[in-house]
């Protein structure tokens, strides 16, 4: 081949000018980045109102999820609440019943933790058999973000709780009210009212200006548009933790109060959204790992459908209720493989395989499908979604 | 408290927004509703997206229905299938529905909607009335139907700290390919284009004339007709990606056919109107959107009306800014 004129012949570039300071006051992604978005399956929900999206983990690296392409999932869409307006109440078994501005919120002693939040319907699609051909489609109700926010703790201790109170009902502002009833124990651990995500403000579609942040729990716990804690007795049993966020096994009895999303992983590229576009020699195998139980110890990484598993290299050590990214390198020569990763937690649970879960749960779960995903990569590159013996 | 902030909660203040009711009956207010009236408010506010008789329109969810199938390879869950406490039911419709308008109904029409729906799952007579006095009479089929989260014991063999790493398997053999089934959503912005095209409203081919007078719009009563159009979006959309929802877009709407968008499945009476030549002219639109149903009785528009005129003035500016 001849000189690359990219190289050799002058480009606009490197002759003209940009754009100045002011071109962007926030900017966005280049436009070459245009295809890396959030996507909806519409066939999934009556309305997007009342719908889910997708973050687009095909495209990403790292583990912070920019809050821009994170996934969103509202019960009566995303509303527009100002500071100003906000009000946040605890009341309930408590010594004082109290409100707090976003100005009150602001002067409460603050911390930063990165957590991942997944809907506990993520992957669920893929119970009965394989059906969406990407993981942003199988494994995108996902995002990990550093956030800036209060204990609940330092809150709920403000207002005292009484002895009879065991758990907390927490509530949005918006028109579906959603409400969850979390244990006292878990309220008074590690849980966030949290204002700021990967350093600025909340965004719309996340709650802003305040969300619950509830580590290693369901994603519809994190309440968005935070206004109300209640101290009770008991768990309310709304609508989200009866109808909604139960898990039927196969005998028709349901698994209620499943807070925990299991240890899981899944391999983001080379996957069907992201085939392999090179020739053969090195290839990078990556993708995310997580456990609502505690951390990443590691992530074992099959070529073969799971004959054999290598131990893959994590991007950084595990670290509590977060995504770990984890990569293989990887030398290819054009063979199929069908590409499978599996997560272990500091808890020493090992993710299973689909029949394992199956095995234990059925098909009609529909929440917290943890099992192993296979990728059929191809000779050409291109991957597809499959399930195997 | 230690830090000193924030201020006491006043009672009316915790008694607006404290409206969660429990399983035992606590914070269920005091009051009562019949099956018949029930049936009434449902159809006028609900029906629309759960069906006449809560069986469900669309992906909608169904309401009744579904008893005995928890177990089949895919079960129904429904109020009368599933859900464990009629405390939720109510809880649920009170603070969450109808959709697009929540929190509007009062206390004695939640009773009657929850017997209502009790009813379309045959679980009392059709001469029932619900009340705080009988609500824990109500026995509900699945209550015994659920267990707290027992993965730590029935799936213990998932923590193993010594997963297999060779010859784990004789065999392999690919079982299930998704693109058999061909269901995941395009990327392309091709596709998306093509799908606005086909959704687009025809009403340019409407055999009426325009009516719009083509004077400017004002663009702060737009953008005022913007926010009373929240009202309107839980079913209709407007926009260049605007779909037919639960209602059809409202592209053009002004000064053009009634009932003329593609696609859209219409009421009788609406489908009548238009064969009779209905143009929604700003006056006709005005005194739809006062109160549709009394404009239109049989109408699919389940929304009660807009009171304020300066309302539907807005709304009516925002709409004529998507003229086409």
């Amino acid at each position: 081949a001849g000189p690359d004129p990219l190289i050799t012949e002058l480009q606009d570039w490197a002759s003209g000018t940009g754009d100045g300071v002011d071109a962007t006051p926030y900017g966005m992604p280049i436009e070459f980045e245009q295809d890396v978005v959030r996507r909806n399956v519409e066939w999934l929900t009556a309305d997007t109102i009342s719908s889910i999206n997708f973050t687009p983990i095909h495209a990403l690296d790292g583990t912070i999820t920019p809050q821009g392409c994170a996934f969103e999932r509202h019960h009566s869409g995303a509303i527009e609440l100002r500071k100003e307006d906000y009000r946040l109440m605890i009341n309930g078994l408590v010594d004082q019943p109290l409100v707090f501005t976003y100005e009150d919120l602001e002067r409460f002693p603050r911390e930063n933790r990165v957590y991942f939040c997944e809907c506990a319907a993520n992957t669920g699609m893929e119970w009965a058999g394989s059906q969406l051909n990407g993981a942003q489609f199988t494994h995108g109700m996902i995002h990990n973000m550093e956030y800036s926010g209060i204990p609940l703790r330092t809150l709920l201790e403000e207002a005292g709780v009484q002895t009879a109170g065991k758990w907390v009902y927490v509530e949005g502002a918006d028109a579906s009210s959603n409400g969850r009833s979390i244990p006292l124990d878990k309220a008074m651990d590690d849980v966030l009212v949290a204002f700021k995500a990967n350093g600025e403000a909340l965004r719309k579609e996340h709650g802003y200006p305040v969300r619950l942040v509830v580590p290693g729990w369901e994603g519809n716990m994190w309440i968005k548009w935070l206004r109300r804690i209640e101290v009770t007795e008991m768990a309310i049993e709304s609508r989200e933790e009866t109808s909604k966020y139960t898990d039927t096994l196969e005998d028709g009895t349901s698994r209620k109060w499943t807070w925990v999303m299991d240890a899981k992983s899944v391999v983001t590229s080379p996957s069907p959204q992201a085939p392999i576009k090179h020739g053969h020699g090195p290839l990078v195998i990556t993708g995310l790992a997580w456990s609502g139980r505690g951390s990443i110890t590691g992530v074992d990484v099959s070529v073969d459908g799971g004959k054999t598993w290598t131990e893959a290299r994590l991007g950084a050590p595990g670290t509590d209720k977060a995504l770990t990214r984890f990569y293989l390198d990887y030398n290819w020569q054009g063979e199929e493989m069908l590409l499978q990763a599996r997560a272990k937690d500091s808890s020493g649970y090992v993710q299973p395989s689909k029949q394992d879960l199956r095995a234990v749960r059925g098909e009609n779960s529909i929440y917290h499908n943890n099992c192993i995903q296979t990728w059929w990569v191809k000779a050409n590159g291109e991957a597809e979604n499959v399930e195997v013996s | 408290g230690k830090f000193g902030l924030g201020r006491a909660a006043l009672p009316e203040e915790i008694a607006a927004w404290d409206k969660d009711v429990a399983p035992d009956g606590t914070g269920l207010p005091a009051g009562s509703g019949s099956v018949e009236v029930g049936e009434e408010i449902f159809a006028e506010n609900c029906a629309i997206c759960h069906g006449d008789f809560a069986e469900g329109v669309d992906n909608w969810p169904k309401l009744a229905g579904g008893e005995g199938t928890l177990a089949d390879k895919d079960p129904l869950k429904t109020v009368g299938s599933y859900w464990p406490y009629l405390s939720t039911t109510w809880d649920y419709v009170n603070r969450s529905m109808p959709f697009g308008a929540a929190q509007t109904m009062s206390t004695d029409d939640v009773y009657a909607m929850v017997a209502y729906i009790l009813y379309s799952n045959d679980l009392v007579d059709d001469d029932f009335v619900l009340s705080n006095e009988n609500f824990l009479d109500v026995e509900m089929p699945n209550a015994g139907g659920f267990i707290v989260d027992d993965r730590e014991m029935a799936e213990k063999h998932f923590w193993n700290p010594e997963p297999c790493m060779e010859n784990c398997k004789d065999s392999v053999e690919i079982t299930m390919r998704a693109m058999v089934l061909d269901v995941t959503p395009d990327e392309g912005g091709d596709d998306a284009a093509a799908v606005t095209d086909e959704a687009a409203p025809a009403v340019e081919e409407a055999a009426v004339e325009p009516v719009v007078e083509t004077v400017a719009l004002d663009p702060e009563l737009v953008a005022k007709g913007e926010k009373v159009f929240k009202k309107c979006k839980a079913c209709h959309q407007v926009g260049e990606d605007a779909k037919n929802k639960t209602g059809p877009i409202l592209n053009g709407i002004v000064g053009h056919a009634a009932g003329a968008v593609d696609g859209f499945k219409y009421s009788k009476p609406m489908k009548a109107a238009a064969e009779d030549g209905l143009v929604w002219s700003d006056a006709e639109l005005a005194a739809f959107l006062t109160k549709p149903k009394k404009y239109m009785k049989g109408t699919k528009m389940s929304f009660s009306g807009l009171k304020k005129e300066k309302d539907i003035d807005a709304v009516l500016a925002y709409l004529k800014s998507y003229a086409d």
